[in-house]
């Protein structure tokens, strides 16, 4: 798909201005940050489940051609179908083709990254198909012809205030300032679309390959009428979405629901295997399964970065993270955001695409601490880091880049002479002389220093480098015997 | 007991201080203190930017400089003790990675990062102490550099070594473990998160009411106390090592 290249700088620059978002963004990211907190620390042996939880999902990653076969089977004996699709546009055809088939003019979706990451919805719309997203978040958002800005809360960076607005000015109603009153008039206008649907559309918290079962977890209700009231049920998901064994199921739940919104369980959790069999009450006509591929098989083939597939998308690491904290979701430029995004938009996108995505960290590892399946973030950014220098990745920065390089090729010649570094640390402290502010620091400093000096004083060099102060300090702590007071 | 500094090449070349205060600390202690003077830098500005080779050209260096220190030593307790969770994160985790192909430079490379370790970690876990005869009369608090304490798992030490100087009040500020927007070359690629970041932790300083805020790392204190110092708060800055190097008697 035709992206143009993610602006992090940029987009970042102008999120930290923006005072509404600033509140938005601390007021959520403490409360799922504070639940998450609360719900890990009352489960006994915590930690050891993570550590579960990453060494199946390794296994699983490892040995995943075996598992999709598995599943696909599974499915298929379940009375399912399985499409696979190499890429986005791909996947999009395949839903389309079934809609068509089936005559299916509207369609109700439940809320799914992976049909965001694919844009299908402006695909459907293309092809003369109505989509109306049912999950209040995404609702939100579709409205307001936006992208989500966090993995499980799609309009976090909306306001109340914003969202009676967008209401009143696109379903033209009065304003309503109370969010009960909100939910109400979207609940009443869905009710009518899942009535309508031909075909719903979800995505899959878990796809288990032993069983061929779908698994969706949701706080509204609206997945399970998605993936029931209609006729045809589509779900759409990413090749990594696959646990082997049912029993794994337990374990990924617990770790799901309390990373993700710190509940003990999601309100809804809603177990899909196959079409409605001849004793059920309810449920579709057809399932039809879509695995998409879109870049994961090449995140697969990178063993230094594979563990980026393991993610269960709960949306913590974002919470915990400092700099998701003050950007938002919208500056990492695509549907993911925060540090999962940091590592798997430049690999799903193509490196060349978000090269400036793996330096957006300061590599404080707080997304570490939290991830349920414990993704050495700052290991990986650190790989995919030295992936874009060693790639072309970067080639529309010319004559910075070329500058970077010889900074640190210079900068390497000077830390392996160490006659070469006490001369130039000596002349740079000369030099700096005409910087000096209060205080003796330095208020301005040029390119690329100028960047820091802008909101910080920068310290100044040291008349005496600690090298030429230790022959003096060695002579004083010799002869004085031990246990003075220096 | 022999130590062998490094002491990173912020702290000789912006703050010797900091390298004054490991030494009267330890000698107070009755360690045996030497300094390499070919050290320099460990190479992680250039492996945190993802230049690898110069990373490795530089860490190279550094295993032979320390590596022949540590023969030298007829010591069986001789350490190498840098007052940087960050450097001292760059020997001990990411030098595996930046040498994973360099079978030989990893045999060196045992040897030297089993003896390594960061100023507090020191102390309290190698030379079992937790007083170490300071005495500061302030209100300090501190601030948890985040290698120091995610990538090295060093919490305590630190505050058991605070909280043992005389005359010196304690107070934990709001989120004293989230970073401070430093993270090296991150502060200038996107000077404008790292300062909101930054303000945020400002913000905790100050509403902790201390009047200096200590840490384990030069870099946060540079990026903190460059804020402190444009916006005229009069909190101060003091890295660990100088605040265990006071007497009491610097004052007046
Ligand atoms: S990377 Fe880990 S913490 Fe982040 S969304 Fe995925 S599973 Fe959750």
């Amino acid at each position: 798909m035709g992206y143009e290249r993610i602006n992090f700088e940029a987009d970042s620059a102008r999120a930290v201005d923006d005072e509404k978002l600033k509140r938005a963004l601390v007021n959520v990211t403490n409360r799922f940050r504070s639940a998450r907190n609360k719900a890990s620390s009352e489960v006994p042996g915590w930690d050891e489940l993570r550590a579960l939880g990453r060494e199946i999902k390794k296994e699983t990653i490892e040995n995943l051609d075996r598992y999709l076969l598995m599943l696909e089977e599974n499915v298929k004996k379940a009375g399912g179908h399985v499409h696979w699709a190499g890429d986005g546009e791909e996947a999009c055809a395949i839903i389309i083709e079934i809609a068509r088939k089936n005559n299916v003019k509207s369609v109700v979706k439940s809320k799914s990254m992976a049909t965001e990451e694919v844009e299908l919805n402006t695909a459907l719309e293309a092809a003369g198909i109505r989509a109306v997203e049912t999950d209040l978040g995404e609702y939100i958002i579709q409205l307001a012809g936006e992208h989500p800005s966090h993995i499980i809360a799609p309009a976090v960076h909306k306001t109340k205030d914003d969202i009676s607005r967008l209401f009143s000015e696109k379903l033209g109603i009065p304003y309503l300032s109370e969010p009960e009153e909100l939910t109400k008039v979207a609940r009443e206008r869905m009710r009518s679309e899942f009535l309508n649907a031909g075909m719903g559309i979800s995505g899959a918290n878990f796809a288990v390959a032993e069983t061929g079962t779908i698994v969706i977890v949701e706080n509204e209700g609206n997945a399970r009428l998605t993936t029931t009231v209609p006729r045809i049920h589509v779900a759409l998901a990413g090749i990594e979405k696959i646990i082997p064994r049912y029993n794994d199921l337990s374990l990924f739940l617990t770790l799901l629901a309390r990373s993700a919104t710190g509940q003990k369980s999601s309100t809804y959790v809603s177990f899909i295997t196959g079409p409605r069999r001849k004793t059920d009450k309810d449920g579709p006509e057809e399932f039809h399964l879509v695995l998409l591929d879109n870049g994961r098989s090449g995140i697969l083939a990178n063993e230094q970065t594979r563990e980026s597939l393991y993610c269960i998308r709960c949306g913590a690491c974002l919470n915990n993270c400092p700099v998701y904290r003050k950007v938002g979701g919208h500056s990492y430029g695509w549907v993911y955001s925060g540090p999962i995004g940091a590592i798997i938009n430049p690999q799903l996108l193509g490196i060349d695409k978000a090269p400036e995505l793996p330096f957006a960290s300061s590599l404080c590892g707080a997304c570490r601490d939290v991830c349920p399946v414990k993704i050495d973030f700052p290991r990986v950014l650190l790989e995919l880091r030295h992936e874009v220098k060693e790639s072309k990745a970067e080639k529309g920065k010319g004559l910075e880049l070329f500058i970077e390089r010889l900074s640190f090729r210079l900068w390497r010649t000077i830390v392996t002479h160490e006659k070469l570094y006490g001369a130039i640390s000596s002349l740079m402290y000369h030099l700096q002389t005409p910087f000096r502010g209060k205080g003796g620091s330095l208020g301005s400093l040029p390119y690329p220093l100028s960047r820091w000096t802008q909101d910080r004083d920068f310290p100044a060099i040291a008349g005496t480098p600690f090298r030429e102060r230790w022959k003096k300090l060695k002579r004083e702590i010799g002869q004085g015997g031990r246990n003075r007071n220096l | 007991m022999r130590v062998y500094l490094f002491v990173t090449c912020l702290v000789d070349t912006f703050f010797p201080g900091v390298g004054e205060g490991m030494v009267k600390v330890l000698d107070r202690l009755g360690v045996d203190v030497e300094f390499p003077r070919a050290q320099t830098c460990c190479g992680q500005p250039a492996f945190n930017s993802g230049y690898r080779e110069d990373a490795r050209a530089v860490a190279g260096r550094f295993i032979s400089v320390f590596g022949n220190a540590l023969k030298e030593s007829r010591d069986e307790e001789t350490y190498i003790v840098c007052p940087s969770g960050s450097c001292a994160t760059m020997l001990k985790v990411y030098y595996k990675e930046l040498l994973a192909n360099y079978p030989e430079q990893l045999d060196k490379l045992e040897t030297i990062t089993k003896r390594t370790y960061e100023f507090s970690e020191f102390l309290i876990n190698v030379t079992k102490t937790a007083d170490v005869g300071a005495r500061y009369d302030g209100i300090v608090t501190y601030h948890d550099s985040c290698h120091l304490l995610r990538e090295l798992g060093i919490k305590d030490e630190p505050r058991r070594l605070i909280e043992a100087v005389r005359g010196l009040e304690f107070r934990e500020m709001e989120m004293h473990d989230a970073c401070c927007g430093f993270g090296g070359t991150f502060s200038i690629k996107f000077p404008r998160v790292s300062v909101s970041m930054l303000d945020e932790k400002i913000d905790c300083i100050v509403g902790s009411g201390a009047d200096t805020v200590v840490s384990s790392d030069m870099g946060c204190l540079m990026n903190i106390g460059g804020a402190l110092s444009r916006r005229n708060i009069p909190v101060k800055v003091m890295h660990i090592a100088e605040l265990l190097a006071q007497t009491g008697s610097e004052r007046g």
